[in-house]
């Protein structure tokens, strides 16, 4: 009886506290993976699937690793440029490091037509120059959050427009370039995959381990600064972890932006503002909402496929709503 | 030992300060006062480090502030701000990374620190609100949690902008009472104070900054006699016999 009451305790605290969200987001991450991979254009069981390695290897589970690590490195991105900045607006698509990736790739696309590997590339490249150029025009127009966030726009509008004319001027790399600006997993070449998961995990894990200055540049830059944070050092370290997240994902994702904006929100509502747990959640419903939306787009209108960017605006959008109106409520 | 010598600083060329020497001792409070702009708040941050000096230094125990590394620094000198953020974070959270310049990584906090930060609490009388986010605290409850932050920092040297903004007359009180007591306890306290009247009453030294930014010096006492007030402050001060207790 004594260890029933203890039980029922351990239960009850545990489903109170925000163990119980990481563990059911984990357990529903690891079921949609499950299923993502059995449906697609021909629907198998989970028995036949594993019949078939050759399926499974080149085309389902290339496609599902893509939309993971994609999610992740969209929102954790979101997560970081959002705290950084103060400014729950910011996102990796709003201050130019999805569009510096873009411009890029178009250049990369012009000069290199025939090496469409460079493209991943130049896409990080992109994204590291963006945030490269908005940190030192930020340190040289002084250092505030806002100073930031405004020359990110500009930035972010200059990069737009000249992505726009050099389509205008050279037609031929219009085609890849609007695939690329929509953003999709369904051209994902392993060979670009492999090493962007794989820098996308590492700065996971440095931003992670890093999670308390991260916290404690939210506080301002003066309160930090008093605490004894070595601001600008660490605020340059976080926005080039965020570049390379975002770049990472935009390389083989292209730019599906609207994820890196909601998704630390919907987070953000449950855990508050401790990067502790923020960052790992945003990172894991980042996964969660890439995952489902892509299996969406890819089986919805079988055999015919949607953009996931398409569904993620169609399906996230909503329920941010929802979130924003239901917190009002409460 | 805090000093300033020769101590210009500004902003895009332009000085808002010059060439200050003052030295500020352990056990003392130090009060700045002066009209808004005067640079007052300038004149705070050099000493914290946080604006870097055009000319001249600031020395902390006769060595430069900016050699120090980030850490020991904030083992020395702290801070607090006149604007301060207010993330959806947990006291209980904030307080914890008042103890960040005395840990090494992994920054976990020892029974020690615990005993601190609940002490600082206990202090700023802050103690009930340690499991709230700070977002659902008032403007002056976050001040004392702030505060309460600042002390469990437990530094040598306090620096404090506005301290007393949006507190209670009651908190203001036992605030300036509080601040007498570490000031016993052999720290250094300076802070920019808009009540005149408090900071007579409570400082040891007095540090008027006038229209020509020139810097004026003295115990109570003597800003009083001096006449110095009426020039800077075009008001007329005499001693009151009402006084808060």
């Amino acid at each position: 009886m004594h260890d029933g009451v203890k039980a029922m305790k351990f239960w009850q605290s545990f489903l109170r506290s925000n163990y119980a969200i990481f563990f059911s987001s984990v357990l529903v991450l690891i079921l949609a993976i499950g299923v993502s991979a059995c449906v697609g254009v021909v629907m198998y069981t989970p028995a036949e699937v594993f019949q078939m390695p050759d399926i499974l290897r080149y085309i389902r589970l290339p496609r599902v690793m893509a939309a993971v690590f994609a999610g992740a490195g969209f929102a954790g991105a979101g997560v970081i440029i959002q705290t950084l900045l103060g400014n729950y607006l910011a996102g990796p698509n709003i201050i130019g490091v999805n569009s510096g990736a873009g411009f890029m790739t178009l250049i990369a696309a012009l000069v290199f037509p025939l090496v469409p590997q460079l493209q991943p590339l130049a896409a990080f490249v992109g994204a590291l120059f963006s945030v490269m150029l908005i940190y030192l025009l930020s340190r040289q127009a002084g250092t505030s959050k806002m100073t930031i966030l405004l020359s990110g726009v500009v930035l972010n509008c200059l990069l737009n427009a000249a992505s726009e004319a050099l389509c205008t001027f050279f037609p031929d790399a219009h085609m890849s370039y609007a695939a690329f600006r929509v953003g999709g997993l369904s051209t994902v070449q392993t060979s670009v995959l492999y090493p962007a998961s794989i820098l996308i995990a590492i700065l996971f894990l440095i931003v992670q381990c890093r999670a308390n200055t991260l916290e404690l540049l939210s506080l301002g830059d003066e309160t930090a600064f008093s605490l004894g944070v070595p601001v600008k050092k660490y605020r340059l370290l976080f926005l080039v972890c965020a570049a390379g997240m975002a770049g990472a994902a935009v390389s083989f994702a292209g730019l599906i932006g609207f994820l890196g904006l909601i998704v630390p929100h919907g987070a953000r509502l449950v855990v508050g503002d401790e990067i502790k747990k923020l960052f790992p959640l945003s990172v894991l419903w980042g996964c969660l909402l890439l995952l489902v939306c892509d299996t969406v787009a890819r089986t919805a209108f079988a055999p015919f496929e949607l953009s996931v960017g398409i569904v993620i605006s169609m399906i996230g959008a909503p329920i941010f709503i929802r979130m924003l109106l239901k917190r009002k409520v409460g | 030992m805090l000093e300033l010598k020769n101590l210009s600083v500004g902003y895009d060329g332009r000085y808002v300060i010059r060439d200050v020497n003052l030295s500020f001792e352990p056990g003392m409070i130090y009060t700045i006062i002066g009209k808004n702009g005067s640079g007052k708040s300038t004149l705070l941050k050099s000493c914290s480090g946080l604006l870097k000096p055009k000319v001249g230094s600031v020395l902390l125990d006769g060595k430069a502030l900016s050699q120090y590394p980030a850490n020991q620094r904030a083992q020395k000198v702290s801070y607090l701000s006149q604007s301060t953020s207010t993330p959806n974070i947990t006291v209980e959270r904030l307080m914890a990374h008042a103890r960040f310049p005395h840990l090494s990584y992994p920054k976990k906090l020892q029974r020690e620190d615990i005993n601190i930060i609940y002490r600082a609490l206990g202090d700023m009388r802050a103690q009930c609100f340690v499991h709230d986010s700070l977002r659902e605290l008032s403007g002056g409850e976050r001040q004392r949690v702030y505060l309460a932050m600042q002390l469990a920092q437990d530094t040598d040297i306090l620096l404090l902008d506005e301290p007393t903004t949006y507190l209670d007359i009651e908190y203001q009180l036992s605030l300036m009472k509080l601040l007498q007591k570490l000031k016993a306890q052999g720290k250094t306290v300076i802070m920019v104070l808009h009540d005149l009247e408090q900071a007579l009453k409570y400082s040891d030294r007095i540090i008027v900054i006038d229209a020509g930014k020139e810097i004026h010096t003295g115990t109570p006492e003597e800003i009083l006699n001096s006449g110095i007030l009426k020039k800077v402050f075009h008001v007329d001060v005499r001693r009151s016999e009402y006084c808060f207790e």
